[in-house]
């Protein structure tokens, strides 16, 4: 069994390495994004205002204080001040009240742009009942919080389409029908599938993590041990999520449409470029869905707080329950050809 | 000699298309068993369920008395009739990477050499033409040297030398010892290559033999053919049953020296005569009614 899935293995690699234009490119974005982004957002691009208000119920009663009706603006409700305050400090939001407190009091990070825009907002609205608040901790960058997403989606991208559109391309040419006339297993084909763009994945994020680091000094807190195995349980999740798709259709018009169904959303809603604090609880329970989501939760806790394994464990169990469910049912699905 | 494959009552059908209608028949041990047949007559469906890629709809393939299994992967070499093999990889890493599968491996420079690789090893697959592509999947397909060869097709699209390149191919590892399942739509391919065959169409056998005792079953006759422009009298005026084709035209007799005699008496030209016997060809003509290749 062994021999057979290195077999396998060693071709697919041979395969990935030598067709350079894909190489390439699989290792030029990244790079090309994660540059362009942090010039982009060197400040920090976003238009909106997020503000989060300390209070126990959901809603937020816009006539408990005047501030509230402050149009562009976007104020949420959040329960735990410990938590809310470190979330300040990373920049996952702009400003925290609490305007039921007597007095009512505000927080911002000294290091935040857009606090120090909502402090004068704030004093513009005449509202100087207010008591000052601040929080401490090193500032994070838009591009310290960006970069995780960055890699993240570059990982699903090359998961989901590497190893999904290669199996339908597989099936379509007639090359699995061949297969499928050798002793080589379905289980022994999909674990090479899974080995060899695992392997190339960790190689390439690894590379690009460095090439990054020499051009962007970003901030990387934590164990570099955990997020090993948090961006390897990742990548393994994806990558079964993309043989999902792969396991019976022959059209890569159709696993073309069903990998963008499922990358999009992933793209949008699990946090590669905009922090989810704010958003209504269906769309981050959707979030919690995907592979990505506690992907990217975990390699931010890593790198930006400075996070051990021990830690990060609901996201690493989290993913590896999604590996396992995910290959079982594509095992389970897998044909070689249509009969 | 031995029995090594059986075929009992197979089945398949597909929505509205039977394409294969129940046909049973075995092939010996170390012999060449052709399945012939016009495109859409059923013998690569027939030849795929034999090779485990499809699934009947009804009946039993026997590989030395059972289901077919890891054993019959292990010991079944395959040449399907379009392969795609994985992009990027030489020769030489597509011969290796199906050797990788199995146990029981071929030497690969005896492997190299009956099929005539030694000079295309580091080529890219996809830049091979098409004999050197055959000669490369008929290696694949004896990685491990197997004791049944499956070839479905294996000389279409190939120009005539190397057809009989390929031939003189499948004769070498005839001489191993190794049965040999072979599907064509080319007669004179079975005739040359085939102990046994059976013609296909529609799904059903309806012939089954060695092409000798085939050909003696139904033909006590042979062909005389002239080109039209010499056969200068009416049909129907003549005892035998005549073909009449394009360029030239067929007389189907017993005897040749009394339709010769006969001929010279009516006046006709013998000086471009053409004399064959009854060929394969014929033969599917005789029963199907149609050309083999329409």
């Amino acid at each position: 069994m062994i021999a057979r899935i290195l077999a396998i293995l060693h071709a697919r690699n041979i395969e990935f390495l030598r067709d350079r234009s894909a190489l390439g490119w699989n290792i030029l974005l990244p790079v090309l994004l994660v540059v362009g982004m942090g010039v982009i957002f060197s400040g920090d691009g976003r238009s909106m205002f997020k503000v989060a208000v300390l209070q126990q119920s959901p809603g937020i009663d816009l006539t408990a204080h005047r501030f509230l009706q402050t149009r562009f603006i976007d104020f949420y409700a959040v329960g735990d001040l410990d938590d809310a305050l470190a979330k300040l400090s990373r920049h996952q939001m702009d400003m925290l009240i609490s305007p039921a407190d007597q007095p009512p009091q505000y927080w911002v990070n000294e290091s935040s742009p857009k606090g120090y825009m909502l402090e004068k907002l704030i004093a513009g609205t005449g509202s100087s009942d207010f008591i000052r608040g601040t929080v401490s901790g090193s500032a994070v960058r838009y591009v310290d919080w960006l970069l995780p997403g960055i890699l993240g989606m570059n990982m699903m991208f090359s998961c989901l389409f590497g190893v999904g559109y290669v199996v339908v391309r597989y099936r379509k040419n007639g090359f699995l029908k061949r297969l499928k006339a050798t002793p080589l297993t379905p289980f022994e084909f999909l674990t090479a599938q899974v080995l060899s763009r695992l392997v190339l994945i960790m190689g390439l994020t690894a590379m690009v993590f460095a090439g990054t680091s020499y051009l962007i000094d970003f901030k990387m807190s934590g164990s570099y041990l955990a997020l090993f195995v948090v961006a390897t349980l990742g990548a393994t999740s994806l990558i079964s999520t993309g043989l999902l798709v792969a396991v019976r259709t022959a059209s890569e018009e159709l696993a073309g449409g069903l990998l963008n169904m499922i990358s999009w959303p992933m793209m949008l809603l699990s946090g590669v470029w905009f922090s989810l604090e704010g958003t209504p609880k269906y769309v981050q329970d959707i979030a919690g869905l995907f592979p990505l989501t506690p992907l990217l939760k975990a390699a931010r806790h890593i790198m930006l707080d400075g996070a051990g394994l021990a830690e990060v464990l609901p996201q690493v169990a989290q993913l590896a329950a999604m590996t396992i469910v995910l290959l079982a049912i594509g095992a389970w699905l897998f044909r070689w050809q249509e009969d | 000699m031995s029995t090594v494959l059986e075929v009992r009552n197979l089945v398949k059908e597909y929505p509205g298309l039977t394409a294969v209608a129940g046909i049973s028949f075995f092939v010996e041990e170390g012999s060449c068993f052709g399945m012939l047949g016009p495109n859409g007559a059923g013998k690569t469906t027939t030849v795929e369920i034999m090779e485990g890629i499809r699934s009947a709809s009804s009946g039993e393939i026997l590989y030395r008395g059972k289901p077919i299994g890891a054993d019959f992967r292990n010991e079944a070499g395959m040449q399907f009739q379009s392969t795609a093999l994985q992009d990027h990889l030489t020769v030489r890493e597509s011969l290796q990477l199906f050797r990788g599968f199995y146990k029981r491996r071929a030497d690969l420079d005896e492997l190299i050499e009956i099929c005539s690789l030694e000079q295309l090893l580091d080529r890219d697959n996809r830049k091979l033409s098409g004999g050197q592509r055959q000669r490369l999947l008929l290696a694949i397909a004896l990685v491990n040297d197997p004791k049944i060869l499956f070839l479905d097709e294996p000389t279409t699209g190939l120009d005539p030398q190397a057809r009989r390149n390929f031939w003189d191919l499948i004769e070498k590892i005839k001489k191993r010892r190794t049965t040999v399942l072979l599907t064509t739509h080319y007669m004179d391919e079975a005739y040359i290559l085939c102990d046994t065959i059976a013609i296909m169409d529609h799904g059903k056998i309806i012939a089954h033999g060695s092409p000798e005792s085939l050909l003696k079953e139904h033909f006590s006759d042979v062909v005389i053919e002239l080109p039209r422009e010499d056969f200068t009298v009416s049909p129907t005026s003549l005892p035998w049953t005549v073909h009449q084709k394009i360029d030239s035209v067929e007389i189907l007799v017993a005897s040749v020296s009394e339709t010769l005699a006969r001929l010279l008496e009516l006046g006709v030209s013998i000086d471009r005569i053409k004399i064959r016997p009854r060929n394969l060809e014929d033969l599917f003509l005789e029963l199907t009614g149609t050309e083999l290749r329409a």
